[in-house]
């Protein structure tokens, strides 16, 4: 038999209902690697040891008295963007890093109600701002590909959690490709849902038209059986959508033959690394014999991705971290003078750099005499690059193309021109503006460090997505493939 | 577009930050770096784009404005209150606004 963490969910949940062994067994199991493997690559800013063998306890009783909750006993970590009850909710920052949160976030609680058993929370980029998670104040994730590099972000202790088996599963968040960015780096399989598809209540906000939380997992059939559990209608959350969720394990097994997938050119361009290139172009004639058709396509508008996120979302960033004044909760700074001085020295001693340079850009993009120059003009930025989706998606079924423009780089490599680092998201930032689902999965490797591949779809079409990216995991072996480090 | 460092101190003020003077002027040449990035937008035309706010033109659901019994107030504000960092009576103190 294999370890217990070289599982996946659904081997999990297959073992745990034929009794192979108990929900605190694996608990267990994954508890101990944390306590000996998480200080090598800090994946975890807070582990919940007892709550997760008592909710283990509890689900081996409902296993026993023949519950079949989706996720019954299966352990998982969730991205510390999430509020969990009664235990340490930081976002990366000193600002929370003392905040226990009152209430639950939907996901987390929706997760717990499917029989999830949490692990504990994981690292991520102060308030999800960064794309290499060396902004968190509790320090750098480290790649377990390679730990002299960075695993990505914001999502990175969950990626590099799930890559270094320290979860079977984790969740994450996706602003301008936090979700997919890391996977691509850590050799993981990652999926954004289409925007209000999964309920943001108790996920602490960065920009609220473009987060959107999902699954972190090793595989597209786990994906969609984690979204299974995360999706639906929420009435907490006034951008949740109204619309009837499929099963999205129903169709991983579809053909893909006649499917058309669509290569936007500037997805290829100078930019990307011949290298990178040459392994998506390879892992999408895998597609091809599989049934596919490739079809080039043009998203002319996506060079202005970048620069029309770099306004929407610091300028959403600066309205919603405003409530962090060190009044209700939160840090507070010490003896302050006045009230000016409570949230001055609050907010500067309590945001690291990266996120003060973004609430200073977002205010001074929305301050008087700015808004149609900066905001106004990224939204109708906006419009043009949903429009050119719009017009791709009535020739194609799903687009494809290389995640990220490069593997996983040298911690520090980027830290010094945050411009650098921006473009680090040069693929994945146009999906969250025009607010479609994507996903990003293993599809190679350029000297032993993975590569990902992005597939995007139209609205609601997180089922056709799955369905891609597991019959193309059905045929290659790309996120089977685990860090050298790990073997040892 | 450049920003310099009178700018910045000026944002930092509204947005309740305080950039130190030695600071001030990375933090400008970062910015304008930020800023250069963002004006690639001035060279599309946009005059009769409609600006959109969320890809499926939704809007927002609004509920009734009433209070929901299932919830105690008081146990709720007590919650609430145990993780704020200074409190009396039910109340959030700061420092003193009014002489």
């Amino acid at each position: 038999m294999k370890p217990l963490h070289e599982l996946t969910v659904a081997q999990i949940q297959q073992q745990l209902i034929e009794k192979k062994f108990s929900s605190r067994e694996i608990t267990q199991h994954y508890l101990n690697r944390i306590d000996t493997l998480n200080g090598d690559y800090n994946c975890y800013i807070t582990v919940d040891a007892s709550g997760a063998l008592a909710a283990a306890e509890q689900a081996d009783q409902a296993i026993a008295a023949g519950s079949n909750a989706p996720l019954l006993g299966v352990p998982i970590a969730h991205k510390d963007i999430f509020c969990t009850k009664g235990l340490t909710t930081t976002c990366g920052s000193k600002m929370l890093a003392n905040f226990v949160s009152p209430y639950d976030a939907t996901v987390v609680s929706k997760m717990k109600t499917a029989g999830a058993v949490m692990l504990g929370k994981t690292n991520m980029d102060e308030f999800a701002m960064g794309s290499s998670n060396e902004t968190s104040f509790f320090g750098p994730v480290k790649n377990p590909w390679n730990l002299e590099t960075v695993p990505g972000g914001s999502s990175g202790g969950s990626a590099a959690a799930v890559a270094a088996q320290l979860a079977p599963a984790a969740t994450g968040t996706d602003t301008g490709g936090s979700i997919r960015q890391p996977a691509a780096l850590c050799g993981i399989t990652g999926i954004k849902p289409t925007y209000g598809r999964v309920s943001r209540y108790g996920m602490i906000a960065f920009a609220s038209s473009l987060d959107q939380a999902g699954p972190m997992t090793k595989t597209a059939e786990d994906a969609a059986i984690l979204l299974n559990s995360m999706s639906g209608l929420d009435h907490k959350d006034s951008t949740s959508l109204d619309t009837a969720v499929p099963d999205f394990t129903a169709t991983l097994d579809e053909s893909l033959a006649g499917l058309k997938i669509g290569i936007p050119k500037e997805y290829f361009d100078q930019r990307l690394d011949t290298a990178m290139a040459d392994a998506v172009q390879a892992s999408l004639a895998e597609l091809e014999k599989l049934g596919a058709k490739l079809v080039d396509i043009e998203l002319p508008n996506s060079a202005l991705s970048v620069p029309a996120y770099y306004v929407i979302a610091p300028a959403e960033a600066s309205s919603n971290l405003s409530r962090f004044d060190g009044v209700r909760y939160g840090y507070r700074c010490k003896d302050p003078e006045d009230l000016e001085d409570l949230y001055t020295r609050t907010r500067s001693e309590g945001f690291g750099d990266e996120v003060k340079r973004r609430i200073l850009v977002g205010t001074y993009a929305l301050s008087a005499g700015y808004y149609d120059a900066y905001y106004r003009k990224a939204q109708q930025i906006r419009r043009l690059i949903k429009d050119d989706f719009v017009r791709a998606f009535e020739q194609v079924d799903i687009i494809a193309g290389p995640t990220a423009p490069s593997t996983a780089f040298k911690f520090g490599a980027k830290t010094a021109d945050p411009v650098a680092m921006y473009l680090e998201d040069i693929y994945t930032i146009a999906v969250n503006l025009a607010g479609l689902p994507a996903m990003s999965l293993p599809a190679g490797q350029l000297d032993n460090m993975p590569i990902g591949m992005q597939l995007v779809g139209n609205y609601f079409a997180e089922q056709k997505l799955l369905n891609v990216a597991h019959q193309f995991q059905l045929a290659t072996k790309w996120h089977t493939s685990t860090p050298t480090s790990l073997k040892g | 577009m450049s920003i310099n460092s009178e700018q910045v101190a000026n944002t930092a003020k509204l947005a309740k930050l305080k950039i130190n003077a030695d600071e001030a002027s990375e933090v400008a040449e970062r910015i304008t770096a930020i800023l250069d990035l963002v004006d690639q937008m001035q060279a599309v035309n946009t005059e009769h784009v409609e600006p959109m706010a969320n890809a499926l033109d939704a809007v927002q659901r609004l509920r009734i404005d009433q209070a929901n019994p299932s919830e105690d107030p008081q146990a709720r504000r007590a919650a609430f209150q145990t993780i704020a960092p200074a409190t009396d009576q039910g109340l959030y103190l700061v420092p003193k606004v009014i002489d």
